[in-house]
């Protein structure tokens, strides 16, 4: 059957599409609809950007990390999205969408959460627009993120605990997906990252594609040139193809993607998806995703909650279909080095999903061919989130 | 041994002046041997075709019901290929036309071709996939012409008159319509505005119509089939049964024939 009830068909290369249940078919066309009809839109785009400055702290400074520069041997800069409101990229993405939520006459938000990251930005963007919030999260997260899950409640969203399944990220989308379906005209499901059907990959890179526009502004004024390599952790994807999307039609500019290694790959435990994973169906797009053999979803592991998924953004797969960017991976132990480095080196503690694009910077300046390369690293959010983790992993009571 | 088509069953339902019952089941609930009991039970009691399903790890479009049926599944040691056995070994036993309804993944990882092949050489009459719509089954319906399968599509409330009409090009076997806005599960009453949805549907194509989704009394088929529909289908309710008497198999099956005879009852129009 041709599609000519919506304007695209979502792909990247022959990745990313529209495979959902058909009750939800409407929904899709709706917002692609919407998200096109709004992102050119006056009003929408200066209240956007009113939101970004004054509510969230855009734009976010592209900092020298002196200290680390000279015991690497490169320039490293990092891209502070860290010092954002509620404290990493997702707040950039949570605007967008719930602008054109509210845009959209729609009352309620829902949103997945792993770590509570991309729980927490909603929460706070339905609280300022007025609008219902409720984030479900697997029980597993729930227990292990309680101080996230306690900052939500206190923004007014309601946290639904997923008891299905692996009881985390998944599984919340799941549920995300069935409580969507059978709430259509008052819901906006506000994915957090670049994944699910069309439009969300393409509508969540462009709210994201801020942090992209702000590094390639940003370097040139300081360098006159551009960066040699973009570094940022991948688990989803957003923070990542927001900064590629900045320098990726520049072909001499090397982007890598940093996935969750985990225990390590060679084990089942880590979410290195486009790594070890194979081509597949999974919430909404074909992509790569981590699956047995028979196609079961397989359950991923790693320090870092953000990173903890199964699968990857679309047009993740097809970059790296293409050889565009590579992906590589950092295991938990390399990760968590990579956090203390940083706090030792500059005195900024990232979060454990940042601490793995960190970590592979270091890895990468020490290779010769790279030494006094010019390095963004995108620092896509802060890590006193993760100081319970941390503390643990490293023996220490707090 | 050889098998009965849709369209046959549909056929002389009509002759008969009666509707079509059609309940689902996963397979491998709550473990292999007793959901292939179940499945001939459901045949031996009235059903008039199955549809059968597979365990998926995040059915999306499910409810409680099934993802705890698939659940059951996988602890006591489904697999696909234990599905396929599935499929065999009731083929072996009725030549009652049966669906499959499963994710995409599924059949992707498979190889889509493949995986239709081996439906084919089984005898399994269609295939549903809950996740595909039809703008992104073009692989799937050439698959399905190729081996002689039916693919059938979802309709709902929601589903515009402009693509109901390219799906009624495309669609095999029946229409499964979508009674309610949401996922699969028992519900007390049918959506008031099926009868409406049924009707314009009818509109458009002569295309058996079969509704699932939310169906579970004797009452949602009367109400469904006098609105112009051709089959109704059960898969929760069902699911529930099982669910609720898994310390004890005599009363399921028991429960289960039953439910099953009334089901089927409620499809004649006296």
């Amino acid at each position: 059957m041709k599609r000519d009830t919506m304007k695209y068909d979502g792909k990247f290369g022959k990745y990313g599409g529209i495979f959902v249940p058909e009750l939800l078919i409407p929904a899709i066309e709706e917002l692609e609809e919407a998200f096109y009809k709004f992102k050119g839109n006056e009003e929408f785009v200066e209240e956007l950007n009113y939101y970004l400055k004054e509510f969230a702290g855009r734009p976010t400074g592209l900092y020298y990390a002196e200290n680390l520069s000279k015991e690497l041997g490169c320039k490293i800069y990092l891209k502070r999205e860290d010092m954002l409101h509620t404290g990493a990229h997702k707040i950039n993405n949570a605007i967008g969408q719930g602008l054109l939520a509210k845009y959209m006459g729609k009352t309620q938000l829902i949103a997945e959460t792993g770590a509570g990251q991309h729980g927490i930005a909603t929460a706070v963007i339905g609280a300022k627009l007025g609008l219902d919030v409720k984030v479900f999260m697997g029980s597993t997260d729930v227990e292990r993120q309680k101080l996230n899950v306690f900052r939500m409640e206190l923004s007014g969203a309601e946290v639904i605990p997923v008891d299905m399944g692996s009881k985390t990220l998944k599984d919340s989308i799941n549920e995300a997906f069935r409580y969507w379906i059978s709430n259509l005209d008052t819901t906006h499901y506000l994915i957090g990252t670049t994944m699910g059907p069309h439009p969300y990959p393409t509508m969540v890179k462009y709210f994201q594609s801020v942090i992209g526009k702000e590094a390639r502004e940003q370097i040139m004024e300081l360098e006159g040139k551009l960066p040699d390599t973009v570094i940022a952790c991948v688990g989803g994807g957003s923070n990542a193809m927001g900064i590629f999307s900045g320098f990726v039609d520049d072909e001499e500019v090397e982007l890598i993607g940093v996935e969750a290694g985990g225990e390590g790959i060679e084990t089942l435990d880590h979410g290195a998806t486009l790594t070890k994973g194979t081509e597949g169906i999974l919430h909404g797009s074909l992509s790569i995703i981590l699956q047995n053999d028979e196609g079961q979803i397989s359950e991923t592991s790693s320090v870092s909650a953000g990173l903890d998924y199964p699968g990857v953004g679309p047009e993740h797969a097809y970059l790296h279909s293409i050889d565009r960017a590579q992906y590589v991976p950092i295991n938990n132990k390399e990760a968590l080095d990579g956090l203390r480095l940083l706090c030792e080196t500059e005195g900024i503690i990232p979060a454990l999903e940042s601490s793995h694009a960190i970590a592979y910077a270091v890895k990468y300046a020490g290779k010769e061919e790279n030494k006094g390369k010019t390095i963004i690293v995108n620092l896509s959010g802060r890590g006193d989130k993760d100081m319970f983790t941390v503390a643990k992993e490293l023996g220490v009571e707090i | 041994m050889n098998k009965q088509s849709y369209a046959e069953i549909f056929e002389k339902s009509q002759q008969k002046n009666e509707g079509i019952f059609i309940p689902f089941l996963v397979a491998g609930d709550p473990d292999y041997d007793t959901s292939l009991e179940i499945a001939k039970l459901l045949v031996d009691n009235g059903a008039d075709a199955l549809e059968i399903g597979f365990p998926f790890s995040d059915p999306v479009a499910d409810g409680a019901s099934v993802q705890n049926a698939d659940i059951r599944a996988f602890s006591s040691g489904m697999t696909v290929e234990k599905c396929f056995k599935f499929l065999e070994e009731l083929r072996e036993y009725t030549d009652k036309p049966f669906g499959l309804l499963l994710y995409y993944n599924l059949v992707y990882k498979h190889g889509i071709e493949k995986f239709y092949k081996r439906l084919s050489n089984i005898g399994v009459n269609a295939v549903l996939i809950a996740d595909l719509p039809p703008e992104e089954a073009e692989d799937a319906i050439k698959a399905a012409d190729k081996y002689n399968l039916e693919q059938i599509f979802i309709v709902s409330q929601a589903t515009s008159n402009e693509r109901l009409k390219g799906i009624t090009d495309i669609v095999g076997g029946f229409i499964y319509i979508a009674s309610v806005m949401g996922t699969t599960g028992a519900r007390t009453q049918v959506e008031h505005n099926t009868t409406e949805l049924i009707k314009r549907i009818r509109e458009h194509t002569d295309i058996p119509l079969c509704v699932g989704f939310g169906i579970s009394k004797p009452e949602h088929v009367h109400e469904v089939l006098d609105a112009g529909a051709d089959g109704a289908i059960v898969g929760s309710a069902l699911i529930n049964i099982i669910a609720d008497n898994l310390d004890n198999k005599d009363v399921m099956f028991g429960e289960i024939a039953d439910y099953i005879q009334i089901m089927k009852e409620a499809t004649s129009s006296e």
